[in-house]
């Protein structure tokens, strides 16, 4: 285990240190004027502005706006693509017929029935994480499905010859075995999730970090914008970091 | 010299089979058309019997387990286990599978303890009973590993003991020391025999290698290849406690001898056929 830690600082320093590298990249080429001012600012400009946007933007209410919208959607996203999952996975029929939709619905550009969002939910924070929750929920179900499809058939023997209940089948042994599939679902569902929400903010003008940068961006302030942008950042950050240990907790050592 | 149920050898008492295989046939149904894998099988097994299946690769040993298992249904025939048909995964049996079957996600302790996890036994005791287990196998000192970490042969071991531990009155093993080395397997054998006549056990074992076949069991059945038939059943008669000294006997040698000319003839059938569906399939 000391081995393990030892060899987690290297990845960590490298990928501050390319971070790095590319933000003095960008700030040498804006200076000599390969890219505009006027589309962007420099690193250091905004850097600068951080102090700012947060004390008069009200960011850590904003953050928190932006955050827990995304942990419902995402929370709801998990169950209910599971669900729909582990559906497709039971019954053959429904996924005969629906699988090909279900795939097509990933695509979809939902964001664009926002206005019958706004009819149903009103502009209230609901409206954000429904279309959230509904832009995660098709990756979440397929991978679901996918990771229980792909579980090695000496394990399911395993179960049955231990004579598991349909319930102990599936906790301890499908779902645990599906566990990395299902996460990678979670993963790809909640990057779709949290640009949809950051989107709808911005779209519909209400609520956290999205509705902000809207601000900001019609205020031409384009430093604040982009520190706003990396706040967006910080929430997919913390909601990687979580699910990775989520993960870890259900599969250690794999 | 299809199907025939032998009869008890002199030396047995008159009790009833704990298992009775009688006339079993399954098919699968692949691209190619029905393929017969097991086809009418019938031998029975008395209690603390230690039987050997030996047959070429691909002969329908580990259909005829699956079946035995209650794994799957769609044959013909009947198993009956104390009397009783079975109906999908009975009780008094447990399985090793030919192929890797550990939970990656749970550590050597936790796989083995699995089983009595299922039957509700407390933390302590199922941890207990478990560590008893590991070292039987001679896994001591792996308990938190995970099955990642540890090798082929390993990861073997920790199914037979997750398997011991569930305390089959059957014990159905599939090639369990397929991946290991020839020292190894023959003190693992002997291990497993130890434990068999310990906790007076019926096992039935499968495997591709006549000698070990011979040193641990008191009955041979000899398979066909294609379809899967009993082609002989061989009481070996070797004094019982065995140790691993049998191998070099006279004895030992010379059913070894005769179980190869069986197989000789079947093995080399299936490898004519594998290389005629090559030929064909190029
Ligand atoms: N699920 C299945 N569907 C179709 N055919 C199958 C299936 N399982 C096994 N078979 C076929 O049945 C035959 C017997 O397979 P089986 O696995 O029982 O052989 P085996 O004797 O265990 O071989 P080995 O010693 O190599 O493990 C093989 O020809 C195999 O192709
Ligand atoms: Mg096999």
């Amino acid at each position: 285990m000391r081995e393990a830690r030892r060899y987690r600082l290297p990845p960590i320093a490298f990928g501050l240190g390319t971070v790095i590298l590319a933000f003095a990249v960008i700030e040498v080429l804006i200076r000599a004027d390969v890219i505009s001012q006027y589309v962007m600012p420099t690193p250091w400009q905004v850097l600068l502005s951080f102090g700012r946007v947060v004390a008069e933007e009200d960011i850590p209410h904003r953050f928190l706006a932006t955050a827990g919208e995304c942990l419902a959607a995402g929370a709801l996203m998990s169950v209910f693509g599971m669900l729909l999952g582990v559906a497709l996975y039971r019954f053959r029929l429904l996924r005969a017929a629906t699988e090909t939709w279900v795939a097509a619905f990933a695509a979809a550009p939902l964001v664009l029935a926002y206005p019958l969002f706004l009819v149903i939910f009103g502009r209230t924070a609901w409206t954000i994480i429904m279309i959230g929750f509904l832009s995660g929920l098709a990756p979440v179900a397929l991978k679901t499905l996918e990771g229980l499809t792909g579980v090695r058939p000496a394990l399911l023997n395993v179960g049955r010859s231990f004579r598991l209940t349909p319930a102990q089948q599936f906790w301890k042994v499908l779902f645990p075995a599906a566990v990395p599939t299902i996460f990678v679902g979670f993963r790809l569902g909640f990057i779709f999730a949290l640009i949809n929400v950051v989107g709808v903010e911005f779209l519909i003008n209400f609520g956290g970090l999205g509705q902000l940068i809207n601000e900001l961006a019609e205020r031409y302030d384009l430093p604040g914008t982009y520190a706003a942008i990396t706040f967006v950042i910080l929430v997919s950050v913390l909601f990687f970091i979580a699910l990775e240990g989520i993960e870890r907790w259900l599969r250690p050592a794999s | 010299m299809s199907a025939k149920v032998m009869p008890f050898a002199p030396q047995a008492t008159m009790e009833m089979p704990i298992l009775v295989v009688e006339d079993v046939v399954k098919r699968f149904d692949t691209p190619e058309g029905p393929l017969t894998a097991v086809d009418h099988m019938s031998f029975s097994v008395r209690e603390g019997e230690f039987v050997s299946i030996i047959g070429p690769s691909g002969c329908g040993k580990s259909t005829l387990f699956s079946v035995l298992g209650g794994l799957v249904g769609g044959y013909e025939g009947k198993v009956t286990i104390e009397g009783q048909p079975i109906a999908g995964p009975h009780p008094a049996i447990g399985m090793v599978f030919q192929e890797d079957s550990t939970f990656p996600w749970r550590s050597v302790l936790d796989n083995v303890a699995f089983p009595l996890e299922i039957q509700g036994m407390s933390r302590a005791d199922r941890y207990a009973r478990a560590r008893h287990f590991i070292a039987m196998v001679g896994l001591e000192g792996f308990e938190k590993r995970f099955p990642a970490e540890l090798s082929g042969g390993m990861r073997q071991r920790v199914s037979i003991a997750r398997t011991l531990a569930f305390q089959p009155k059957i014990l159905l093993m599939d090639e369990p020391f397929g991946a290991l080395d020839e020292q190894t397997r023959l003190l693992l054998g002997d291990k497993v025999l130890q434990i068999q006549q310990q906790l007076r056990q019926t096992m039935l074992l499968i495997t591709h290698s006549i000698s070990e076949a011979v040193q641990l069991s008191d009955r041979i059945v000899v398979m066909t290849y294609r379809p899967g038939r009993v082609k002989r059943i061989i009481d070996i008669d070797l004094p019982r406690p065995r140790s691993i000294d049998v191998v070099s006997s006279e004895a030992f040698g010379r059913y070894v001898a005769a179980i190869w000319s069986d197989l000789r003839d079947e093995a080399s059938r299936g490898m004519n056929d594998a290389e005629a569906r090559q030929r064909s399939s190029s």
